[in-house]
């Protein structure tokens, strides 16, 4: 027991790692403040192109979909960090990670925002057009608010794991809470700056699951 | 207890049954005692406990207090196999409660396979038979789902009756159906009234209570208030209660 | 060169491509087999999780919701990073492989309780007692009248998570692990141009793109009705 405080709860150590987890655990926040509004535009963008444009544009959003959720975000992100500077194309860490996030995390945003527009009936476009407003006018007003009502479990459970998702950002030296806590771990040969860094995590995100699954269980008993 | 001569044993015989979910008690201290080949109806306002003594008498409520008997086994004993006493019970619901990914046929074999432990070809041969005879010989392949409500109930009695239970308790099986289909089910209900079959049932087809019934129990706010014949309880009803329920299904 | 021919050079260098191109097979299959255990044993986990769930006792369900949640919010990439550098300070080394395989079941396995006891919830009431009231026990009511029901429409929003998790598995190049990613990556270094990262690009397509169609099938074949 002894032995497992001491490499996995290590109070000395956490007081000694607590400046640079901190700072890694901030620039986490921002990183998710930054990617999930440049998913969310990306998956609008998108769901519009695949419900409302021509055919030849709505078969090329869903193959555009199809393509960012098959890879593998991770394969995405060294690609643009460390496949791009070969051709000259150096677009940095933050690049790569902007760039990444708004491929990968707007097509998931997308094929959501999609399917909840699909789960608006036709005669709310009819009713909204029959009043004299535009199709985007009816989109806007009419449409999308309840399509993201509709899907909101899944919205909310997708920005849950973008926010994950931005531990990856670590593999490109982005500062973020796991890579301080990689660092830490380093400095100190010791597991417990990673162990704190599992706990922020978890205090940060665990309010996030227990909504989404308090959202899932009415979602599905309303079925 | 108004038990006919003919019938001295009773084969449900509930005494002192309470039931209370949190500050609101549902049954104050019920007696119900009903004998074989015996078609006992309760009816009563909603609310008034009817559904769950019902549920009571085969454990689908646990009652606070009180003691149960069918067919002389002790339901309320922590002795006694609720599952192997529960198919001597046959219940029908007012929701049907078919199983929607079983056709016809395979919801009525379930139980005498598993339950009863019947060979397949058996309980083939038993479902065909119940189904026959509440006039669905023709659909035992359908899903419940291309089935009408009417039929799907029909579905639920043959369920019920093939594993040969020694009462069957029926709880308002014709209030989720559409009016035309009322008379399948309670024609098949009349039909096994006919062929001995011992039977509780809560409902609101007076015409049949009228028709078919050998008592009608009277319940109101958890309580029994009265009991007797239906020409007794429709005709001369002793409690005010009774005669303004009475008067007010009259008015339907 | 040119700016076409550098970028074709860079990435699509046919050369370099079969060089590496037995590598980069060798890490497809590597792919699959740990994709193939995550699946197998965490859907099987969580399963059997909720399960023990359906019997209402209380710590217990406490103790299940505590994990699910945790996995649920922990990002795969910690737990991994976890288990494989943080279990060798206690003398538990495990390899690449296994830190990888193990964080992502205990991923799948607590996405895929909560996906089965939604399901196992939205059974209605009616179906238990229906059950019951001929005589069958718990569990077989649980195994032949509800589960039926719960894993059919659970079977998209499963297939979903699980094709997001198993992505996951690129995960394992951070600790090592020569899947397409890692294998791919050292071939980049190797010979000092991407192509060969392409060449694992197309790989993840080849394996997932008929996955996510298939996802997409399933849901529309499998959509909520009943």
């Amino acid at each position: 027991m002894d032995d497992f405080l001491t490499a996995f709860l290590n109070v000395e150590i956490v007081r000694e790692a607590w400046p640079i987890l901190w700072q890694g655990f901030l620039y986490t926040l921002a990183l998710s403040a930054i990617t999930v509004p440049l998913g969310m535009v990306g998956g609008v963008i998108l769901a519009l192109l695949s419900t409302a444009g021509p055919r030849g544009i709505r078969w090329a959003a869903a193959a555009w979909t199809d393509l960012f959720r098959a890879i593998p975000p991770l394969v995405l992100l060294v690609f643009l960090y460390a496949g791009l500077p070969f051709a000259g194309l150096d677009v940095g860490a933050w690049g790569a990670v902007a760039i990444g996030f708004f491929l990968n995390t707007g097509a998931y945003y997308g094929e959501v925002l999609r399917a909840g527009i699909g789960s608006v009936p036709r005669g709310q476009v009819e009713a909204a057009r029959s009043t004299g407003l535009s199709q985007a006018q009816a989109l806007a007003h009419v449409v999308l608010p309840q399509a993201v009502r509709n899907v909101l479990p899944d919205l909310v459970s997708n920005t849950l794991e973008v926010v994950k998702l931005t531990s990856i950002a670590s593999v490109v030296a982005l500062p973020e809470l796991l890579f301080q806590a990689r660092q830490a771990q380093n400095a100190t040969y010791n597991a417990t700056p990673i162990v704190a860094a599992a706990i922020a995590y978890f205090l940060l995100l665990w309010p996030l699951v227990r909504l989404i699954s308090r959202l899932e269980n009415k979602a599905m008993a309303g079925r | 207890m108004p038990v006919s001569a003919d019938a001295p044993r009773p084969i449900v015989d509930a005494r002192g049954l309470w039931k209370r979910y949190g500050a609101l008690t549902v049954l104050h201290g019920v007696d119900l005692s009903v004998a074989e080949r015996e078609l006992v109806f309760i009816i009563g306002p909603s609310g008034s406990g009817k559904s769950t003594l019902l549920r009571c008498l085969n454990r689908l409520e646990e009652p606070d207090d009180g003691s149960i008997h069918v067919d002389g086994i002790e339901l309320l004993s922590p002795k006694t196999d609720i599952n192997a006493a529960r198919r001597r019970i046959g219940m029908v619901f007012q929701s049907f409660n078919l199983y929607p990914h079983m056709t016809a046929r395979q919801n009525v074999m379930l139980a005498l396979r598993k339950v009863l432990g019947k060979s397949r070809d058996e309980a083939d041969s038993i479902a065909a038979a119940a189904l026959h005879r509440v006039g669905l010989g023709e659909r035992m392949d359908h899903h419940p789902a291309q089935l009408s409500g009417g039929q799907q109930q029909r579905v639920a009695i043959a369920r019920a009756i093939a594993l040969e239970p020694r009462v069957m308790l029926f709880d308002e099986p014709t209030s989720a159906l559409d009016p035309e289909l009322v008379g399948g089910v309670l024609n098949v209900m009349r039909e096994l009234r006919e062929s001995g079959m011992t039977m509780v049932v809560v409902s609101h087809e007076m015409a049949f209570a009228r028709a078919a019934a050998d008592r009608v129990v009277f319940m109101a706010d958890g309580q029994k208030l009265e009991e007797g014949p239906p020409a007794q309880i429709f005709g001369d009803p002793q409690h005010e209660r009774t005669r303004a329920f009475i008067r007010q299904i009259d008015r339907h | 060169m040119s700016g076409l021919e550098n970028f074709l050079f860079s990435f699509f260098n046919l050369k370099v491509m079969a060089t590496y191109l037995p590598l980069v097979a060798q890490g497809l299959a590597l792919t699959v087999l740990l994709a193939l255990l995550i699946v197998v044993a965490g859907l099987a986990l969580g399963l059997a999780l909720a399960v023990l769930r359906s019997f209402g006792i209380r710590p217990l369900n406490w103790l299940i919701i505590f994990t699910v949640d945790l996995f649920r919010a922990l990002p795969p990439l910690v737990i991994i990073v976890l288990l494989f550098f943080g279990l060798p300070t206690l003398g538990i080394g495990l390899s690449g492989f296994a830190a990888t395989w193990l964080s992502l079941t205990l991923v799948l396995m607590a996405f895929s309780e909560e996906i089965y006891w939604a399901g196992i919830t939205a059974v209605p009431k009616g179906q238990w007692e229906a059950a019951r009231s001929t005589g069958l026990s718990f569990l077989q009511t649980l195994r032949m009248v509800v589960l039926p029901q719960a894993l059919r429409i659970t079977i998209p929003p499963l297939t979903n998570r699980t094709i997001a998790i198993t992505k996951g598995t690129a995960l394992g190049s951070v600790v090592g692990v020569a899947e397409i990613l890692g294998a791919s990556q050292s071939a980049m270094s190797f010979s000092a141009n991407p192509s060969a990262l392409t060449l694992g690009a197309i790989a993840y397509l080849v394996l997932f793109i008929p996955v996510v169609a298939l996802g997409r099938w399933i849901e529309t074949r499998f959509a909520w009705k009943r």
